[in-house]
């Protein structure tokens, strides 16, 4: 396809959905009187639920259907896929490794994040060590995989480096170390998405730190606490709605981490994760019904996170 | 603010979240990087030499390849879709040979390539939205595609070209179920030890022709370069990475085990994990985890698995390494300005037979023409694509090397490289026992999962035992 037809396809797809969305505003707007406030709801949101039942509802429950089902989707299998699951010693390891990145990720990037949201809260040039932060969430997953992939590089003693990390152990008088292929891999990968959300988690933070009403802190200091009082008793207490949202939400992004293993070690060196052992059956080995019982388990891991998430939105929404 | 204004505002405001929701799903879709077994050909300077081959080549061949293209009918102004893994620039040499076509019949061949190849073909079958021609890479990748119901047999013209042009054998390979579906659109040899021949003067060292000799070269380099290492290798390949030791244990397989062995092991009537295999992957070993061998100023043998293959014979050229096993495709990923050539800066020769009794085994692989389509202008196109005009325009549009074919039509005048012409003496040797690489044929959850899996594993660590015993355990049932 030339670059013409793709960008007469996107107008065309353009003025499609401003027809639709116009057409949807007119009816919603004609209508008037009791049943109104009905057909306005109606027009609103149908268009939503047609995508989010086409989109969404139908492909998980045919991932669902899919994940009983043998390679070729064929014959019913049972629960065999899932059996498969827990009983492979390689697909065990996926399974730690993801636990692994779940519970490491949201822990010390929102600890990182909140110590220096609090470290640097109305310390001079705020604004740039923030902004200094939050920088390696503006790279795409992609990008920061190889940056720190060079910073890994490893290099046989006596030739030089080219990896950061190599470089500093070398010029400390350390021998050069395998850090893609070492034991503690998984750990050196997390190491990344930590450096990236670390950013996203002080953002929030120190945000909420800011709503905290002076009042409360200056009552506080009058009856006086110590620092560790203060952030035991004040600070925390405070920040909890905002910590809850921060370790939920890097934790569902966690449970999806695909781009970091795929771009540094392609689920080599036991470092594979769900979603890329989930990618790798369905369109490498071309295994369907192992890949989508991948699918549903990651979906199961997810859903428990967001259950609590939205419970805890509501009960800040009722106080 | 009006009521009604604010209302619709928020729909705006989801109208734009469902967008960019579309946005974020399309950006998941991640990039698979190099292939296995494409055979890549860099090419800029073929653009003219093509056009004008077709009616020469049919002159020189005598294969007056229009005629039989008007029996298909009228098919002017018809368009024929390719999908290939093959992507820019190394997608001109496809695109120029298939001008003789266009010109004699009128119709139109639009060229897709794709980094994720093997990956989509499969996706497009499944929504009812494949390519007219898929160039397939492995065999077992068809046989994934046939299964599915959607890849129509070969039309009766190019099964005669077949038997016409090809060793009996090239069918087998394109055939699933006793159905022949592909023809082989090219090929390539893999038994290859690249080396510096400049080098190998300097030093006195002479080209082995046993396996025993090969082993004694390298325990001399091993004597006589204190810093450098005689072998380098490199298996990674991003999603495919693991490939290129595949490559040695079947090479090496077929040398201590022989062909028919072979054959029982790729067909799986003796298990991955036979003892012949286990004999196999030792001698491997004893070359790949020697760190008295390998790794060419790259590391110890882990450092294989780290480095891709792209990178993994390079030192051969910057210095490090003596020798790298490692297909006539190679030739390309050497620096800028390397010569290749019988006395210039890098070279392959033909990686030694371990038993002579067991012949001359040649390692090889290829791609193959699988069609979703069966309307006029296609089947016109796949018999194209066997004709011996195609091969020598392709041969033509190829002055850079990487094309090699075991069409018997071909001017070997036409092939370029000398690794190319070497590929070609070895696979036409009426000696030579070719065997299609066995990764390639067995079924892609072995062949293209956990066998490139298991060789990442072994390099890495895991034992010759656990190795093949995971393998084996991974076949589909």
């Amino acid at each position: 396809m030339s670059l013409t037809e793709k960008f007469l396809q996107m107008f065309a797809a353009i003025a499609l959905f401003a027809a639709v969305f116009g057409g949807v505003v007119l009816l919603a707007g004609r209508s008037s009187g009791r049943k109104a406030e009905k057909i306005q709801a109606a027009a609103f949101l149908g268009p939503a639920i047609i995508l989010l039942t086409v989109g969404l509802v139908y492909p998980a429950l045919r991932t669902i259907w899919e994940s009983f089902r043998d390679a070729n989707s064929k014959k019913y299998v049972g629960f065999d896929n899932y059996h498969s699951i827990v009983s492979s010693p390689e697909l065990r390891l996926v399974l730690r490794n993801t636990a692994l990145w779940v519970v490491l990720v949201p822990l010390f990037a929102t600890a990182i994040g909140l110590l220096y949201a609090v470290l640097v809260d109305r310390a001079k040039a705020e604004a740039l060590a923030k902004s200094l932060i939050f920088l390696p969430m503006a790279i795409s997953f992609v990008g920061a995989s190889i940056i720190w992939s060079f910073v890994y590089d490893f290099r046989p003693e006596g030739r030089s480096q080219i990896g950061l990390a190599n470089q500093l152990i070398v010029a400390t008088g350390g021998k050069p170390y395998q850090f893609i292929l070492s034991n503690f891999n998984t750990l050196f990968l997390i190491v990344v998405l930590v450096w990236i959300q670390a950013g996203f988690a002080m953002t929030i933070l120190s945000a909420a730190l800011k709503g905290i009403p002076d009042d409360v802190i200056e009552a506080a200091r009058l009856d006086g606490v110590n620092w560790r009082q203060m952030f035991r008793h004040i600070t925390l207490p405070s920040l909890r709605p905002a910590l809850v949202v921060v370790l939920t939400t890097i934790a569902i992004g966690t449970l999806k981490i695909f781009d970091i293993v795929k771009t540094m070690t392609g689920g080599n060196f036991k470092t594979s994760v769900i979603a890329n052992e989930f990618y790798q059956q369905s369109f490498v080995a071309n295994n369907g019904g192992l890949g989508s019982a991948l699918a549903v388990v990651l979906f199961v891991l997810v859903v428990p996170i967001i259950i609590y998430n939205v419970r805890n939105l509501r009960k800040a929404e009722h106080r | 603010m009006t009521h009604g204004m604010s209302k619709t505002t928020t729909a705006v405001i989801a109208g734009l979240l469902v967008l960019s929701l579309g946005a974020s799903a399309c950006g998941k879709k991640k990039a698979k990087s190099a292939a296995s077994s494409t055979s890549s050909a860099a090419t800029s300077a073929a653009t003219s030499a093509a056009a004008s081959s077709g009616s020469s080549a049919a002159a020189a061949g005598g294969d007056d390849f229009c005629a039989q293209m008007k029996t298909f009918g009228d098919i002017k102004g018809k368009k024929i879709s390719v999908y290939t893994s093959i992507l820019a620039p190394e997608d001109k040499p496809y695109i120029d040979s298939y001008k003789p076509f266009e010109d004699c019949t009128g119709a139109k061949v639009t060229y897709e390539g794709s980094k994720e190849f093997e990956t989509q073909v499969i996706v497009r079958e499944k929504a009812g939205n494949p390519p007219d021609l898929a160039l397939f890479p492995q065999p077992g990748l068809l046989k994934t595609a046939v299964d599915l119901g959607k890849v129509k047999e070969a039309p009766a013209e190019v099964a005669a070209n077949m038997d016409k042009y090809y060793d009996p054998a090239w069918k087998t390979y394109g055939t699933v179920n006793g159905k022949f579906y592909a023809a082989p659109n090219e090929a390539n040899v893999k038994s290859f030890v690249w080396y510096s021949p400049k080098v190998f003067k300097a030093k006195n060292y002479a080209i082995p022709q046993t396996f025993d000799e090969l082993i004694a070269l390298s325990d001399k380099i091993v004597a006589d370069d204190p810093k450098g290492k005689p072998w380098c290798a490199g298996f990674g390949s991003g999603v495919a990475t693991g490939w290129p030791g595949t490559d040695w244990l079947e090479d090496i397989m077929l040398r201590t085990a022989g062909p028919e062995t072979y054959d029982k092991w790729v067909a799986h009537t003796i298990p991955f994990n036979d003892p012949a295999v286990a004999t196999a992957l030792a001698k491997v070993g004893t070359i790949l985890k020697n760190d008295k061998y390998v790794n060419g100023g790259l590391g110890d043998h882990k450092s294989i698995a780290t480095t891709t293959f792209n990178a993994g014979g390079v030192p051969i050229v910057t210095g490090g390494c003596y020798m790298h096993r490692q297909a006539s495709f190679y030739g390309n990923q050497f620096p800028k300005g390397t010569k290749i050539g019988e006395n210039d800066d890098v070279y392959a020769f033909y990686f030694p037979p371990i038993d002579p009794a067991k012949g001359k085994p040649v390692l090889g692989a290829g791609t193959f023409v699988g069609a979703f389509a069966d309307r006029p202008e296609v089947k016109a196109f796949q018999t194209y694509l066997t004709t011996p005009t195609w091969i020598n325009a392709k041969a033509k549009a190829t002055p850079n090397g990487g094309f090699v074919t075991a069409h018997k039509g071909l001017d070997i005048a036409n092939i370029a490289s000398p690794v190319d012409k070497l590929s070609e003496q070895i696979l036409l040797d009426p000696k030579a026992v070719f065997r299609f690489d066995g990764s390639d044929l067995m079924p892609s959850a072995v062949g293209s999962g956990s066998e490139w899996k298991a060789m990442t594993d072994w390099i890495t660590g895991k034992s010759d035992k656990d190795t093949l015993d995971f393998i084996e355990n991974s076949w589909p049932k």
